[in-house]
């Protein structure tokens, strides 16, 4: 630090006095401005930056980040209805060591050989969420769901060699900006309208949309509204037959109960693995996967790290590396496909430890317990009064509540659930124009049915009330 | 080959477990975790759950993954994470353009708490003032360490984040009336592969400047390609060699003049906190690696942060939400009138956001400098060492300095002893070390890339060094130890046939079983 102080950083080791004189003598330089000469004067800025007193001891620091965390209200503080995209599912005490270990956690970009741990854990993820998507292909991870959808649109794009898709129009409003602004302008995104009483997509919207620059239809099952599609089959043969490709969004956590995307036709499966043992982070944790057939149409289309296993010289030992480096834009800049670099490797880590400890019975017993909850909830806010289900459907995990009858909107009903401690649905009323007096409501594992019942008294009495 | 008695070389060797594939672990019936029963009233209301579904929309099978007992799968990731070299163990120096440096313990301790841990995104704003704090803030912090003046946190990467300077430029251009009349974005070969990769992405046609003898970025090369084609300019500075572009304010003032916009890759701005910003050189646009310089652990590639910065001009155009603050509250505020839309769902990537957010706080601005001052030292330091090792040389600017790193070649070396940069690196492997060797192209022949940050002791350099050399003395003495390594790290010599073709390659374990059988082990 400044010398005048002489205070040792414990982060900067060479800062000691003695060290640093020593070293700048070896280097043959009086002090370390010297070793900026190539900067212009003009540019150099000659005065200190204007930032807060630093706290430099380990327990100031702490003392000032635990106070202003300490303004937050979490969701174990508060009974949470929240989905959307990110969702409280529970973490494994293990996958939350090993997302800690140093090894992991401060590792980087080595070789297959001194970093043989992440090859070998990211190839696991790989196989991991393959078996759950029934697909041959999975990417070690990109940030997240917007990103690999838009990839999924992209790569349909240089596949089929057109440029067009078309998108379910019950996307999240928020993935759909991602994908209209990672399209945009060498794609064009149109949108598939949907039944309003069931949310299914609108099949003959769709075939009157059809036409021969469509590289992919899009949707999500379960979808962002919660419903469950059941016309996968059906819109995957409207696709092939116009040689465009399927793509569809799936939330990983319904694939222990819910058919994989592949079975019903889809050529390409994206998400995210946010709940696959990442805690929600603020929505900060989220990871995306894309998954095809072994195809090299397909292989080779991927922007992303491919890891692969193979043999080593030694009989018997597994090795990791590369699958078809050279199509990335490490291997070749602006000729990649698209652009790789980090991204969300040590949640695809955490989702590779998730997925070994749940195993197959884990992963239907959570997808049972989800959908009965689900089911429940449903059941228990359609018995109250001015309430009512907005689709008629099967639903996962979310759903969409109507308060159009209850006469009040969702952001006054959402104010008064909070002041009881209870964070309500998810308001839709800025999100589409036609369910702007609805709320999204997300029930996972982590609630119990006294929450449930606790919400729905709260909530009887909010709408009793005037 | 021996290593010397007055050298600081370890008697080496990494864990290695010889570790199954988690399938290979499988016992059927075996259970890692136990998952609860809903409340017997919830089921004696709407019964198993799964028969209501529709019957086409049903999981048949189940999927085919492992079962394996618990403290097994803890096992396997523990021995799979010992056999992965952190920088918590190793002095890692040799990863280049990476800037991987110490990631402070209480940091992660902030991140794991219930605080952060718990937080959902769409909770009502005042319920999390704490992380809006944070994330305004670091806005504040930023808008100072570079001069620019608002900061979105959204972009989940540097490439990312230049993906979204590059949709922020085409819009610009687009509501001038000039979006698809300027159609090329102009960046350097030694600027990080995305700045042209990514600019591709946005529909763009990427001008590549090549350097001149001194290893700068020819402003002639520039002053040609820039037209009414040009959308912008994406460089970093210094690049991927440690030079500092002194001519850098000239490269910015020739694209504007052209109409175009600046954008400055500061991925790594190691060497150059508190220094020289991206304002004073005439940017538009610049961006942070907070997994980089700003201290946040890189995770084994992610999750990372890119936070974009822009000149007054362009706030307009950010991704939604950006951070306010009113006097009292914290607000998200979706209100911007040209705004590119969203880049990433949600606000960032909130983990690295407080992470960097506590770095800052326990360095200030005299700590970010002096960050910057050691980093710099430390650099010069090794330059002056490495290029006394024989058959080492550092192209470009003989006998100048460099800022926080510096692409070094073993060309002579390979040329007298035939082994090359990669065989170098797994050697260095053996004593626990990375060693890096570039972005392609390979523009320097036989390259590795060194950069030693603020964190590393001069003994640790020392150590690192005493590497090099030993490696480097081997290479003529017994080149077959260093063509065979690494003998003493995870795994041996993989064979690498497979990994492009598309008959054999495996990226998962049931494309493997499909593809070659069954392992007889």
């Amino acid at each position: 630090m400044d010398t005048k102080k002489s205070l040792i950083h414990p982060y900067i080791p060479n800062s000691v006095p003695e060290v640093k004189e020593e070293m700048l003598k070896e280097i043959g330089v009086k002090d370390i401005d010297q070793l900026y000469d190539d900067i212009p004067e003009e540019l150099r800025l000659r005065r200190k930056l204007n930032l807060p007193q630093p706290l430099l001891s380990e327990l100031e620091l702490k003392r000032h980040l635990e106070k202003i965390l300490d303004k937050n209200k979490s969701c174990k503080e508060y009974i949470s209805f929240l989905g959307g995209g990110c969702a409280h599912h529970y973490v494994p005490a293990i996958c939350d060591e090993i997302a800690h270990r140093s090894e992991f956690l401060t590792a980087y970009a080595g070789e297959p050989y001194e970093d043989a741990g992440r090859f070998q854990a990211l190839f696991e993820y790989e196989s991991l969420m393959a078996e759950l998507l029934d697909f041959d292909v999975v990417n070690v991870p990109t940030y997240d769901w917007g990103q690999a959808a838009s990839t999924s649109m992209r790569m349909a794009g240089r596949i089929t060699k057109r440029n067009r898709v078309l998108v379910s129009d019950t996307l999240s409003p928020e993935r759909l900006s991602i994908i209209r602004n990672y399209c945009h302008p060498v794609m064009t995104v149109d949108l598939i309208g949907h039944h309003p009483e069931t949310g299914l997509i609108n099949l003959d919207d769709l075939k009157s949309k059809t036409s021969p620059e469509v590289a992919a239809f899009y949707f999500e099952n379960p979808s962002y509204l919660g419903f469950i599609e059941t016309q996968g089959q059906s819109i995957a043969d409207i696709a092939h037959s116009n040689g465009s490709l399927l793509v569809v969004g799936v939330d990983p956590l319904s694939l222990g109960v819910l058919k994989p995307p592949s079975q019903y036709g889809a050529d390409i499966a994206c998400g995210d693995i946010q709940g696959l043992g990442n805690h929600m982070l603020y929505g900060g944790s989220l990871g995306g996967f894309i998954a095809t057939r072994d195809e090299e149409r397909f292989v080779m289309e991927y922007p992303s790290r491919l890891f692969g296993i193979a043999k080593t010289s030694v009989e018997g030992e597994w090795g990791f590396g590369d699958v078809a480096y050279m199509r990335t834009s490490f291997g070749g800049r602006e000729k990649g496909k698209e652009f790789v670099g980090t991204a969300a490797a040590l949640y695809g880590i955490s989702a590779a430890v998730y997925l070994s400890l749940m195993g197959p019975q884990g992963m239907r017993e959570l997808g049972q317990h989800i959908l009965q909850k689900t089911q429940y909830a449903m059941k228990r806010l359609a018995e109250i009064q001015g309430v009512r289900l907005r689709f008629q459907s099967s639903h996962f995990k979310e759903f969409v509540v109507d308060f159009r009858g209850a006469g009040k909107p969702v952001r006054e009903i959402n104010h008064r659930l909070l002041h009881k401690g209870i964070f309500g649905g998810k308001d839709l009323s800025h999100e589409f124009a036609d369910l702007h007096t609805c709320a999204l409501y997300c029930v996972t594992e982590m609630l119990t049915k006294n929450d449930i019942e606790t919400m729905v008294i709260v909530l009887k009495d909010i709408l009793s009330r005037g | 080959m021996e290593i010397q008695k007055n050298s600081r070389l370890r008697n080496f060797h990494q864990a290695k477990w010889d570790e199954e594939i988690i399938f290979e672990l499988s016992t059927k019936g075996e259970r890692g975790i136990l998952v609860p029963e809903v409340e017997p009233e919830i089921k004696a209301i709407v019964g198993d759950g799964i028969s209501s579904l529709p019957e086409n929309m049903k999981r048949k099978e189940p999927p085919a993954l492992p079962e394996v007992a618990q403290m097994r799968v803890l096992k396997h990731f523990l021995r799979l994470s010992q056999q992965n070299l952190g920088a918590d163990l190793n002095i890692d120096v040799g990863q280049g353009t990476c800037t991987v440096k110490y990631n402070p313990k209480v940091n992660e301790t902030f991140a794991s708490s219930k605080k952060a841990t718990a937080l959902h995104p769409s909770q009502d704003e005042s319920t999390v003032q704490g992380a809006l704090q944070i994330m305004y803030e670091m806005d504040l912090f930023f808008r100072e360490i570079s001069g620019l003046d608002r900061f979105t946190l959204q972009p989940s990467s540097g490439s990312h984040a230049i993906m979204t300077m590059a949709s922020i430029i085409r819009k610009y251009h687009e509501l001038r009336g000039e979006g698809s009349e300027r159609d090329e974005i102009i960046t350097t070969i030694f600027s990080h592969p995305s700045d042209a990769a990514a600019a591709a992405v946005k529909g763009y046609k990427v001008v590549t400047i090549y350097h001149n003898p001194e290893g700068m970025p020819d402003i002639e090369a520039l002053k040609k390609a820039v037209s009414k084609r040009t959308a912008g300019l994406f460089i970093t500075n210094p690049e991927d060699t440690g030079i500092f572009n002194p001519r850098i304010s000239e490269f910015t003032r020739i694209v504007h003049e052209a109409g175009g916009l600046c954008g400055y890759d500061q991925a790594n701005a190691n060497g150059i906190l508190g220094i020289t910003r991206a304002r004073e050189a005439g940017f538009d646009l610049c961006f942070f690696n907070l997994h980089k310089t700003f201290g946040a652990p890189h995770g084994c590639g992610g999750p990372a942060s890119g936070v974009l910065g822009v000149t007054k001009e362009l706030i307009d155009y950010l991704p939604v939400p950006v951070v306010e603050f009113d006097g009292s509250r914290y607000y998200l505020n979706y209100n911007l009138p040209k705004t590119i839309g969203k880049v990433r769902p949600f606000y960032g990537a909130f983990p690295v956001i407080l992470k960097s957010y506590a770095w800052i706080m326990s360095l200030g601005a005299e700590g970010l400098k002096e960050v910057a001052n050691i980093a710099v030292m430390n650099n010069n330091y090794l330059l002056k060492k490495i290029r006394e090792i024989k058959g080492a040389t550092s192209p470009f600017k003989a006998g100048k300095h460099r800022i926080e790193q510096v692409r070094y070649s073993w060309q002579e070396l390979c040329q007298e002893t035939g082994v090359d940069t990669h065989q170098i690196a797994l050697r260095m492997a053996d004593f626990g070390f990375h060693l890096w060797s570039s972005h392609h192209p390979f523009l320097v022949p036989q390259p590795f890339t060194i950069e030693p940050t603020e964190s590393y002791s001069r003994n640790e350099l020392d150590e690192y060094l005493d590497g090099l050399r030993h490696v480097a003395e081997e290479a003529r003495k017994e080149p077959e130890t260093v063509r065979s390594a690494p003998q003493r790290s995870v795994v041996h010599k993989i064979d690498e046939s497979t990994f492009d073709d598309p008959k054999k390659w495996a990226i998962t374990w049931r494309a493997y079983l499909k593809k070659h059988g069954k392992p007889s082990k």
